[in-house]
């Protein structure tokens, strides 16, 4: 690490360091980062909520804590969150209009994880309104830009995390994945992104979307960065029904062992048509650098890749449907003026509330779980999931970690794709079936394809096999230096 | 697949959300290249095939009889864009 390096250049691990050595004040440092987003986000649009008073509050509680001797490994490290965590006092939008005004009353059992620890609420990010999109563009709050070229969208749903960690505005940052939406904007924006096995982080306090694929994880420069963050992330909930009860990981612990003798699956189906060339010749030169590291390569297959999106259109749909059901205008949220009579104030409500896309997903979840089609639709997608789960568990039996592309093209234009519901939800195509079959997934940067635009390799592992992932992605960065990688800051 | 204006209608009033002629033109066409999209599932057998509603298999647990949360009645009702009297407000559906 250079002694010269302005503060928003070092990593999580490095800021750490400097924070524990008292070289630099929680203080400063969340000064800087402010300071930043201040010249950086009016044309990134990755944050949408600032508090400055509060982070500054948080960040003098940080460096007394560092005083007593009573820090841990993130306390005074800047963290910004998704804006589907509710945070007290913070306005807490899911990037939606219905709730533009909303404050939460209470903190996300993910946000309370972060203050134990010390860490410094940062801001809120941008997203996809209800984390429904893959580009960013359809938050009531506008689009956000990809710090690698302005005309390109930095992926979503978690796009305003991902621009904000890659433009350097923070080290470090909390996303949702529900078919991708922290892989995809990881992999779009040259920064790396895990999805946990499904039931790891708590939902509690996680604005619903599809609740049996919702997951939270964190975004960062390296894997070194994610293991530390997920530490903070993880943990058993009995406010959330699905958290499981596990024995506390250390994520950083397997970081530095060697890969000899891996076993690295490629599923077939992840390098066939439609990926693009450029995505496949950096995914290669990552496998050929693996292979250097000891690795071996098998093909597998996962025959039922394509189904996966017909299955998600269904499941994920169906559960928002239910889910968004809460949003009538009476208890919180946006409310229609002048209603007639209530019929109306819940249908203008959702009406003028809910963005076009959200109200779309909303129709088709209605549909498939209507009477008389529950079998044709939602069963059915439920039993093709099953089929999608056993393609993964016969690939494991072969392999050690799955790789291929996160995405299989670069981020793509501003506009490019957002007239055409079905062309954006098949930008997913390599991550939906992680979160159907409740994998862990992560996106790390393997290089630049066209325009210049960053290439995500990602990296699926067994059920709770997070710790070997974050070694193999540890390994490549040690061999690598695309995730040192920075944009161009802006004017 | 063929939806009608009147099936759109139909599912909108489900959803309980609003929506004009012109609207529901459009969202006709857009559910149905969806539910092109989503038939692709019908090339499938999946005769006998555990449906699969979650990731892991999860038994619901049980705690303690207990109460467990405090009365925070005051603070979530300010949150509403209407109250009288502790009581969430909304038009008179009774006469």
């Amino acid at each position: 690490m250079s002694p010269r390096a302005e503060l928003h250049e070092l990593d999580l691990t490095e800021l750490s360091a400097l924070l524990a050595a008292r070289q630099v004040s929680s203080e400063e440092l969340a000064q800087a980062l402010l300071a930043r987003i201040a010249t950086q986000n009016g044309d990134l649009n990755a944050f949408i909520t600032l508090d400055p008073d509060a982070t500054l509050a948080q960040a003098r509680a940080a460096d007394a804590r560092i005083g007593r001797g009573e820090g841990g490994v993130l306390t005074g490290i800047p963290v910004a969150h998704k804006d589907i965590f509710c945070a007290s006092g913070w306005r807490t939008t899911c990037g939606s209009r219905m709730l533009e005004e909303f404050t939460a009353p209470y903190d996300a059992t993910v946000v309370e994880h972060f203050n134990d620890a010390g860490a410094v609420f940062l801001g809120k990010t941008n997203m996809d309104e209800f984390a429904m999109g893959s580009s960013n563009e359809s938050s009531w709050f506008g689009p956000v830009r990809n710090p690698w070229d302005r005309n390109a969208v930095p992926g979503g749903s978690s796009g305003g995390s991902a621009a904000a960690v890659a433009a350097r505005l923070c080290p470090a940052a909390t996303g949702t994945d529900t078919g991708g939406s922290i892989r995809q904007p990881a992999a779009l924006t040259g920064i790396c992104g895990l999805k946990p096995t499904y039931g790891l982080v708590s939902r509690y306090g996680m604005i619903a979307f599809a609740s049996s694929l919702d997951q939270a994880g964190p975004l960062a420069r390296s894997a070194a960065d994610l293991a530390v963050l997920l530490d903070t992330m993880v943990g058993f909930d009995p406010r959330d029904s699905t958290s499981l009860e596990r024995p506390v990981e250390h994520y950083g612990r397997a970081l530095d062992r060697p890969l000899e003798g891996m076993r690295l699956g490629l599923p077939r189906e992840y390098f066939a048509e439609g990926l693009d060339a450029d995505v496949a010749r950096a995914v290669d030169e990552a496998l050929v650098t693996l292979r250097g590291l000891g690795c071996e390569t098998v093909e597998v297959s996962l025959p039922n890749t394509r189904l996966s999106i017909p299955v998600y259109y269904v499941l994920a749909p169906a559960e928002a449907s239910s889910n968004l059901a809460r949003y009538d205008g009476a208890r919180y949220g946006y409310r229609a003026q002048e209603p007639r009579d209530l019929a109306d104030l819940y249908s203008r409500t959702r009406a003028e509330g809910f963005g076009a896309e959200v109200r779309r997903r909303i129709l088709v979840g209605t549909y498939v779980l209507s009477h008389g089609y529950y079998d044709a639709y939602y069963l059915k997608a439920q039993q093709i999931r099953r089929l999608i789960a056993r393609d993964f568990d016969a690939a494991f039996s072969t392999c050690d970690l799955i790789l291929g592309p996160t995405s299989p093209s670069v981020a793509f234009d501003l506009g490019e794709r957002s007239a055409d519901p079905v062309q954006m939800y098949l930008s997913d195509i390599y991550t939906i079936a992680v979160n159907l079959a409740g994998l862990p997934g992560m996106s790390i940067p393997a290089g630049f394809g066209a325009k210049g635009r960053p290439v995500g390799l990602q990296v699926i592992g067994n059920y709770f096999d997070e710790a070997r992932m974050l070694n193999l992605a540890h390994r490549f960065q040690q061999a690598t230096d695309w995730h040192r990688r920075a944009p161009a800051s802006g004017a | 697949m063929e939806l009608s204006l009147d099936d759109v209608r139909r599912i909108a009033q489900l959803a309980r959300i609003a929506i004009t002629d012109a609207e529901a033109a459009a969202t006709r066409d857009q559910l149905g290249n969806i539910f092109d999209l989503i038939e692709q599932m019908n090339a499938v057998d999946t005769t006998g095939i555990e449906p699969m509603s979650h990731a892991q298999d999860l038994t619901l647990r049980l705690r303690a009889d207990e109460v467990t949360q405090t009365d925070e009645r005051e603070r979530f009702l300010a949150l509403a864009p209407e109250t009288e009297r502790g009581l969430y407000l909304v038009p008179q559906v009774i006469e």
